[in-house]
């Protein structure tokens, strides 16, 4: 089973950069404030091209 | 909240390739269900096509796989993720003509598979037959997408990256990485060449390729619809963003594993066996944490579902989610699986997930993103959307049904032992048995095909009576 000395560095490979992106979100407050964030993409989110709105 | 009013010139989204995308998907899904229903009409009338070469169920079958996995799925996927980052990250697309590229360059791939895999041009893997040059093509194609898409994030004016676009960009980065190594081949000609690896080591590989293809193509990218367009067709927010980013770390960080449970009693290795059974066993938490996340976005509203035939598709794409994520990691367990493996028990839980998860996930999701890519906000017809509901679920339940009844059946019959140790059925009979249940299928395949041609009708009918039109990017800014 050779072919694991290829596919298991290469999951382990892919943990530890799982792990650095984790911790690049935790550090630079991705979770800060996990309930606004939910209610965000509420807004809307495009105006029409012709009208001129401000909210 | 802070209103930047720095520039008054309205900067516009980049929905054409989101349009093209978008009808794209309609437009293959009609073509890979119909060929769908060709196979399962050969499987219930073997002489059906006459014996001819390219028209056999061998060729025709990884035809049906790409067109339906990669042409409908694959455009649906990258409408949805090039419509939610632009509209989360309040950015028009980075490098518009690099998007442009992807969806010419996917279109490619998909005629160019259309025509190898009838002329019987095939590496022989499994959801990973094109030969070698489409597969260089696939690949630049895709790094293309994540350059769009990473892009795109990098420039977003909203500090907050929503949870959809980490399901996506983890999609588009672990498909790049699977499609990579397993496709490693040398080439003897122009069509023809051999995989990098050989026997059990090639047999790993693939489905290690294999299982995260489902894992990261047919869930993660398919999450990340759930988690926009639910909560935007509901109008409320997901029931705890707390839980969607539980969900999304522990599914990335268990799914690689999973892919030695297609491989149960075979020459991989018996610990290797066991390792892709207990990942599987594990994965059951986080999938069924983010389904129930899905639909508890409807508590409190659930009188929506009884009219609004789009929440319809979203809701039901999450029980089937439910029940084949339920489904897989016990058909895992070793047990289990020397009653299924190989039998239609496996087909009919491939397509739970397929037809019932990735379908309606798709459909949902396109049903509201199609009218809005026209200047509208609704389809054309909303009764249409209704009907579709009704004959494709009536059809997913017959199919579905009808393979485990088959499934189960041909495990029985296959491993019954008489007294002296010797086999009660012929492998023959237990295909005569499976004949009723082979027609049932073709009804309900025939019933789901149906449902999209109604919504082929209806997207064609909202595009004739709307326009493309540009939309603004508010001019709201959030910190």
């Amino acid at each position: 089973m050779d072919i694991l000395y290829l596919l298991i560095p290469l999951s382990a490979v892919l943990v530890l950069g799982i792990i650095g992106v984790f911790a690049w979100a935790l550090h630079s407050g991705q979770f800060d404030d996990v309930e606004q964030h939910a209610a965000q993409i509420l807004e809307p989110d495009s105006v029409a091209v012709d009208r001129n709105q401000h909210s | 909240m802070v209103a930047n009013a720095q520039s008054a010139a309205r900067v516009t989204y980049t929905d054409e390739t989101v349009r093209g995308f978008a009808l794209a998907a309609v437009l293959w899904g009609v073509v890979g269900m119909l060929v769908g229903v060709v196979i399962a009409a050969q499987l219930t009338f073997p002489d059906l096509t006459y014996g001819i070469p390219w028209l056999s169920y061998g060729r025709l079958r990884p035809l049906h796989t790409n067109a339906v996995i990669f042409a409908f799925g694959g455009c649906a996927l990258f409408a949805t993720s090039y419509h939610v980052v632009q509209r989360t990250c309040q950015v028009p697309l980075f490098l518009p003509w690099l998007a442009k590229f992807t969806f010419v360059g996917w279109n490619l791939v998909i005629v160019l598979a259309a025509i190898t895999l009838p002329l019987g041009i095939t590496q022989g893997k499994e959801y990973a037959e094109l030969e070698w040059p489409i597969d260089l093509l696939i690949a630049v194609v895709w790094v293309s997408y994540a350059i769009v898409f990473f892009g795109t994030l990098g420039m977003r004016k909203v500090r907050h990256i929503y949870v959809a676009n980490w399901f996506f960009g983890a999609f588009i980065i672990a498909v790049a990485l699977l499609h990579i190594v397993n496709s490693a081949a040398m080439p003897v000609s122009l069509w023809k060449s051999y995989s990098a690896y050989a026997g059990v080591q090639d047999a790993m590989v693939q489905w290690w390729y294999g299982h995260n293809a489902v894992g990261f193509f047919l869930t993660a990218g398919f999450l990340g619809m759930m988690y926009y367009y639910i909560p935007k067709q509901a109008e409320r927010p997901v029931y705890s963003y707390r839980l969607s980013i539980v969900h999304f770390w522990a599914l990335i960080f268990t799914y690689m594993w999973a892919g030695p449970h297609h491989l149960h009693y075979t020459a991989l290795p018996d610990w290797a066996q066991s390792i892709g059974m207990m990942f599987s066993l594990v994965l059951l938490a986080p999938s069924w944490g983010g389904m129930i996340n899905g639909a508890m976005t409807l508590s409190g509203a659930w009188h929506k579902l009884r009219d609004d035939p789009i929440l319809k598709f979203l809701i039901v794409a999450l029980s089937f989610y439910a029940m084949s994520t339920f489904e897989g990691p016990m058909m895992s367990i070793k047990t289990v699986n020397a009653l299924s493996h190989y039998t239609d028990w496996t087909v009919g839980h491939v397509h739970s997930g397929a037809l019932g998860w990735v379908g309606f996930i798709s459909m949902g999701s396109l049903y509201y993103l199609i009218p809005r890519m026209f200047g509208q906000t609704k389809m054309y017809s909303t009764k249409a959307i209704e009907l579709h509901f009704w004959i494709a679920t009536l059809g997913i339940v017959l199919y579905i049904a009808a393979m485990w009844i088959a499934g189960v059946m041909q495990g029985l019959m296959w491993r019954a032992l008489n007294a002296d140790g010797t086999l009660v059925y012929t492998f023959v009979e237990s295909v005569k048995a499976t004949w009723p249940f082979y027609l049932i299928r073709l009804i309900g395949g025939l019933l789901y095909l149906a449902g999209m041609l109604v919504m082929a009708w209806n997207v064609v009918q909202t595009a004739r009576s709307g326009r493309p039109q540009a939309s603004a990017i508010p001019q709201l800014v959030h910190a």
